[in-house]
Order: C-alpha cells, then sequence, then structure tokens
C-alpha cells in the first residue's frame, strides 16, 4: 500500500510540483483543458497523496480504493498524480494526446493500468461508481468508491438518476467529490443552466454532504476523513475551487476551460509556481 | 430439390401444428438456469420486470436483481460498473430504450472498455403491436452492429433465445440479444446447433437463398416450401448472428444459389440486410433484396396485421423471391 503523506506542507509543495507538470504537459500538447485540470491540482493531489488506499506498483491491488473519473477532460492532472506517485515514469507526461500515447486526450482504461475506466461523455461515471459499490457491498469488500464529477456536469440527467440509485441502496461507501468552480465552456454555471441551490438538491436526494475549500489542503484531508465517517447514506464533497487557480492570468476566467497556454505562458505560469513555492 | 438440413434438426412438425412461445421467454429461462450455476449472474431491470421475464429470476434470486426505476441510461453504466467487479450482468428493457436510449452509455460504459455485460431488447421489431411506432424497435440493429468489441445476436425462436442468453454468459466482451413480444413458432429444437458468429443452414436449394433472422426465419421456411410448387428451390439461412457476420457461410451461399433475399423485422438499412449487402458487395456481389421495412416508422395494429402490411410475412419474402430470381443471369 502507498505510504500516505499526512503533513500539509509537504502535499502543498506536491501540488505546486503537479501544478508545473500540468503547465508542461498542455503546453506540449498544446491542446486540452486547462483551467479545470490546474483548479484541481490540490484536491487531486490529497486524494492520491492522502485520501486513497492504493498500490501505484500493483494498480490491481483487490482491495484498493477505487477512483472513477467522471470528468474526463481533467485527466491531465490525474496523470500527473499518477506520475508523481509512482505509477508509471514522469517522463511520460510529456507524451499527452500524442499519437500511439498511454495518455489519450479523455482516459482510456486499458491503455494505462490504474485508470480503471474510459470517460470523457460527461454524466456516466457516478453511475458505474454506483455499480462497483453495490458489487462491494454484496461481497461485503471495506473498499471505498471515489467518483470525481464537475459541477457543469451535474447538469446531465444522468448525475441525477445515479444519485436517486445510490440513496435507495444505501451506497455509504461511496465518496463523490464536484469541482464547484462555477465556470463551464459556455460561461457562468448560474447563466447556462443554474446549480444552486446545490448543497440543498443533494441533500434532497438523500445524500450527505460536505463543502469545503477545495485549494486548503487541511480542509480537503478533513472532508475526506469525514466523509469516510457516514454511515447509510452517499456521502458528496462540494469542493469550492477557482479556475485555474494560482495562475494569474488563467484564474476564473471561462475562455482557459478548453486551451493551453503558449510558451510565453508557459515561462509566466512556470515563475509564478516557482515564487510560490518559495512562499510554502 | 432441396429440402430441410438433417444438421439444423429442425422441430418435426414444422409445417404442422408448430409450437408458439414469445422469445422472451427464452432469455427469463436462460437466467433462471445460469442463476443456479452462477453466483455472479446479476440481472437488472429498469420497471419492466415482467415483461421482459426477469420477473422468473427476480423471483429465485431476488438478492442479485437489481431494479433501477426508470431510468435506462443509469442501468447502463452500473452494469459496468458491476462488470468491473466480476459480476455478470444481464439487463432488461425494451430495444427501443435499450440499445435506443441508452447508445452513448453503451459505446463508452460499456464497449469502449470491453465490459462483460449483456444488453437485452425486448420487445423489438413491428409486431409489438397496437402500442405503436415508439415501442417498435427497428433500428437498433443498426446502431448496434456499428460499435467496436459489441456482438449482436437475434434468435429466431425462444428457444434459440434461451441457447443465447446461456452462450453469453461466457463469451467475452458485450453482448446485444434482440427479442420480440409475440410468440412465434418454435423452429429449433435442443439439437439445432448455435453457435456466435455462425450462420446455420435451416434448408439447402440451389435457386436463391433467403437470409433470415428472428421472427423471419418461420416465414422464410414457409415460403421456401411454398416455391416448391412453381419450381424455385430455395435455401435458407438463420442467420442470427448480426456480429459477428459469418460472411463465409453467406458468400458460399450466395455463389451457389447466384441471388439473395434478406428478410427481417427491421429497418431494410443498417440491419441484417444492410450487413449481407455489404459481404456480398465485397465477396460475391449476386442480386439481392432486402425484405423490411422501408425506411419507415411503424403504426398501431394488431401484429399480424402490421406484419402482412409491410410484408413481414412468407408472401413478402415469395415475391422478393420471384422478383430477385428472375434478375439472375
Amino acid at each position: 500500500m502507498f505510504k500516505k503523506i499526512t503533513d500539509v506542507k509537504e502535499l502543498r509543495l506536491m501540488a505546486n510540483t503537479v501544478r508545473q507538470d500540468l503547465i508542461r504537459m498542455l503546453c506540449e500538447a498544446k491542446s486540452g483543458h486547462s483551467g479545470g485540470t490546474i483548479g484541481l491540482a490540490d484536491v487531486f493531489t490529497v486524494l492520491y497523496f492522502n485520501a486513497l488506499n492504493h498500490d501505484p506498483k500493483n494498480p490491481e491491488l483487490p482491495e484498493r480504493d477505487r477512483f472513477i473519473l467522471s470528468n474526463g477532460h481533467v485527466v491531465p492532472v490525474r496523470y500527473a498524480v499518477m506520475a508523481e506517485t509512482g505509477y508509471f515514469p514522469r517522463e511520460e507526461l510529456m507524451t499527452l494526446r500524442k499519437l500511439g500515447t498511454r495518455l489519450q486526450g479523455h482516459p482510456h482504461a486499458a491503455d494505462l493500468p490504474g485508470m480503471e475506466t474510459s470517460s470523457g461523455s460527461l454524466g456516466q461515471g457516478l453511475s458505474i461508481a454506483c455499480g462497483i459499490a453495490w458489487a462491494a457491498k454484496y461481497d461485503k469488500k471495506n473498499f471505498r468508491v471515489y467518483c470525481s464529477i464537475g459541477d457543469g456536469e451535474a447538469q446531465e440527467g444522468q448525475i441525477w438518476e445515479a444519485a436517486m440509485f445510490a440513496a435507495q441502496y444505501k451506497l455509504d461507501n461511496v465518496t463523490c467529490f464536484l469541482d464547484r468552480n462555477f465556470l463551464q465552456i459556455d460561461g457562468k454555471t448560474e447563466e447556462v443552466m443554474a446549480l444552486d441551490p446545490l448543497k440543498a438538491r443533494w441533500e434532497s436526494f438523500g445524500w450527505h454532504v460536505i463543502e469545503a475549500d477545495g485549494h486548503d489542503v487541511a480542509a480537503i484531508i478533513k472532508a475526506f476523513d469525514d466523509a469516510k465517517k457516514v454511515k447509510g447514506k452517499p456521502t458528496i464533497i462540494l469542493f469550492r475551487t477557482t479556475m485555474g487557480k494560482c495562475i494569474s492570468y488563467m484564474e476564473d476566467c471561462a475562455g482557459w476551460h478548453g486551451r493551453v497556454p503558449n510558451k510565453e505562458e508557459e515561462a509566466k505560469a512556470l515563475a509564478e509556481l516557482e515564487a510560490q513555492r518559495k512562499e510554502i | 430439390m432441396g429440402g430441410i438440413s438433417p444438421r439444423a434438426a429442425l422441430a418435426a412438425d414444422l409445417y404442422g401444428n408448430v409450437q408458439k412461445v414469445p422469445g422472451r421467454d427464452g432469455f427469463g429461462h436462460g437466467l433462471v438456469e445460469l442463476g443456479a450455476k452462477d453466483k455472479n449472474v446479476v440481472v437488472l431491470c429498469a420497471d419492466l420486470t415482467e415483461s421482459t421475464r426477469t420477473n422468473w429470476f427476480r423471483d429465485k434470486y431476488p438478492d442479485r436483481f437489481i431494479e433501477v426505476g426508470i431510468a435506462e441510461q443509469n442501468m447502463m453504466s452500473i452494469a459496468a460498473g458491476l462488470s468491473i467487479e466480476g459480476k455478470i450482468p444481464y439487463l432488461s428493457t425494451y430495444a427501443v430504450f435499450c440499445p435506443g436510449r441508452v447508445w452513448d452509455q453503451l459505446r463508452v460504459s460499456v464497449c469502449y472498455d470491453k465490459r462483460h455485460v449483456i444488453l437485452s431488447g425486448a420487445h423489438a421489431g413491428i409486431s409489438v403491436g397496437p402500442d405503436g411506432a415508439t415501442h417498435q424497435a427497428l433500428e437498433d440493429m443498426a446502431i448496434t452492429r456499428c460499435l467496436p468489441n459489441l456482438t449482436v445476436i437475434a434468435p429466431c425462436d425462444w428457444l434459440e433465445a434461451k441457447k443465447a442468453t446461456i452462450a453469453a454468459h461466457t463469451h467475452a466482451g458485450p453482448i446485444y440479444l434482440r427479442f420480440g413480444r409475440e410468440k412465434v413458432p418454435v423452429v429449433t429444437t435442443d439439437k439445432t446447433p448455435f453457435k456466435i458468429g455462425r450462420a446455420e443452414i435451416f434448408r439447402d436449394g440451389d435457386d436463391v437463398c433467403v437470409i433470415a433472422c428472428g421472427s423471419l426465419v418461420y416465414e422464410a421456411l414457409i415460403a421456401a416450401k411454398e416455391l416448391e410448387k412453381d419450381g424455385i428451390d430455395v435455401m435458407v439461412i438463420n442467420n442470427h448472428s448480426i456480429k459477428p457476420i459469418d460472411a463465409k457461410t453467406i458468400s458460399e451461399a450466395a455463389k451457389k444459389t447466384g441471388c439473395v433475399v434478406t428478410a427481417e423485422e427491421h429497418q431494410v438499412t443498417g440491419g441484417l440486410g444492410g450487413a449481407v449487402a455489404e459481404v456480398l458487395a465485397e465477396n460475391c456481389p449476386v442480386p439481392m433484396k432486402r425484405v423490411g421495412m422501408p425506411d419507415k416508422f411503424g403504426e398501431s395494429g394488431t401484429p399480424d396485421e402490421l406484419m402482412a402490411k409491410y410484408g413481414l410475412t412468407s408472401a413478402g419474402i415469395i415475391a422478393a423471391v420471384k422478383e430477385t430470381v428472375k434478375r439472375k443471369k
């Protein structure tokens, strides 16, 4: 099993490393989704280095926690934390989106041990997580099932079909977490198709809801820990995040959903991240 | 003159008082058998338990039956999750909903990751009858046949449906099984061969080959008998395996008989007729005619009225055969 990092400063440094990985990967790939992936760097760092029970050297370990990435377009952040935890060499990150790569633009499970499922068409992952969680309960297995979704993704009807199912079958072995950055391709979520009152909506569907700052490492650790203690119902964590967090020109800008930095922007982002690293 | 192939071991009273059973019953019986054999078999249904005959499994193995409510897309992706954990999920609803409604979930959650998920489409074809066009799946084979990794099977009667249900249990990857609602003649017996990917010659003949699936296999056999009177010797192939399609048997039959008629309860585009046309165009181009729905939606009516109106009968096949035989050089 992977040895967890509990030190907050160490995790913050790792999140900074992950952001630098992401900037380099996306710039090299010349296409991809920058804003959402960078905004999720803190949550994914805590997930892989602290919350998940897993073994990067044995991705099929039967008792591992399952992690289903439903919002497949943010997969670069998963690739980065997978490389940093030792699933594959860091150099491979630079093959993102290139012909013959295991790091497909949207994840392809068969290519990469530890990826669990393919995704890219939004709305399906929470249902898959429910299937896994049902089977785990049936077989009396103790692992947890994690599922990442985007906030815009919650506009998909299938998310709410899965929400009903998880509550009906009391799947308290599910921790779903939602990236609440209030942005989607066409603009602000509340203008495109309002999601609020999001907490009340999930609660009314029978879920335990935790709200947390998705950039506060200590708060992220606590949220994942608290979710494990909830019995009799599934839990969702609404992580309040800022798209493109830590990169000044990217922060909170919907335009960065689906584009990547050019060489000049790459240098600026890396300089900013290096400066921030010294402050940690 | 050819005749019923001994290898096919068809029902003894085929042209007499033949027994009639709905195809979906085969699915129900097959599931109950599998449930006893393998604890990993799990059945899912979306509020159509009795119609799809999954109530028989539910009553015997309630802890392995999952009711998902009216949420077919959810059902498909849940099945993918179950298969990840070693369960063998069979999911059931009407064919208009699965694969009709859930194509994207089928494509991404199931086919892309080669999950061993068995999806069944009940009430396929126009013989659903009075419910009308929304409930008559006539496009399901077209939209499944094009998906990589997916196997597509359209059994000809309840016994073959049962064999297909059981064969799917050990078949690698995802598989779609298509069943009708109505009672149809039981053409096959326990001894009739069934192998995924292999077309079976049910009747041998020299002048024309009728390639059929589902309820139209019986109609083709009736047509063959009638056409004996006109001196036309008809080969009949039961092509239950829409994908992978048995290109070898089909090409050899076309070469031997010199012309082909396909017959299916499905649109003429993209289904069995389309699949056979692709095989013949590449391997053995011969005159061909497709019997099926002519790019139209169905309507309300009794099953018999509808099958007659759209020519999905022995009479429709006979007319197509006569026209096609004339086109032979």
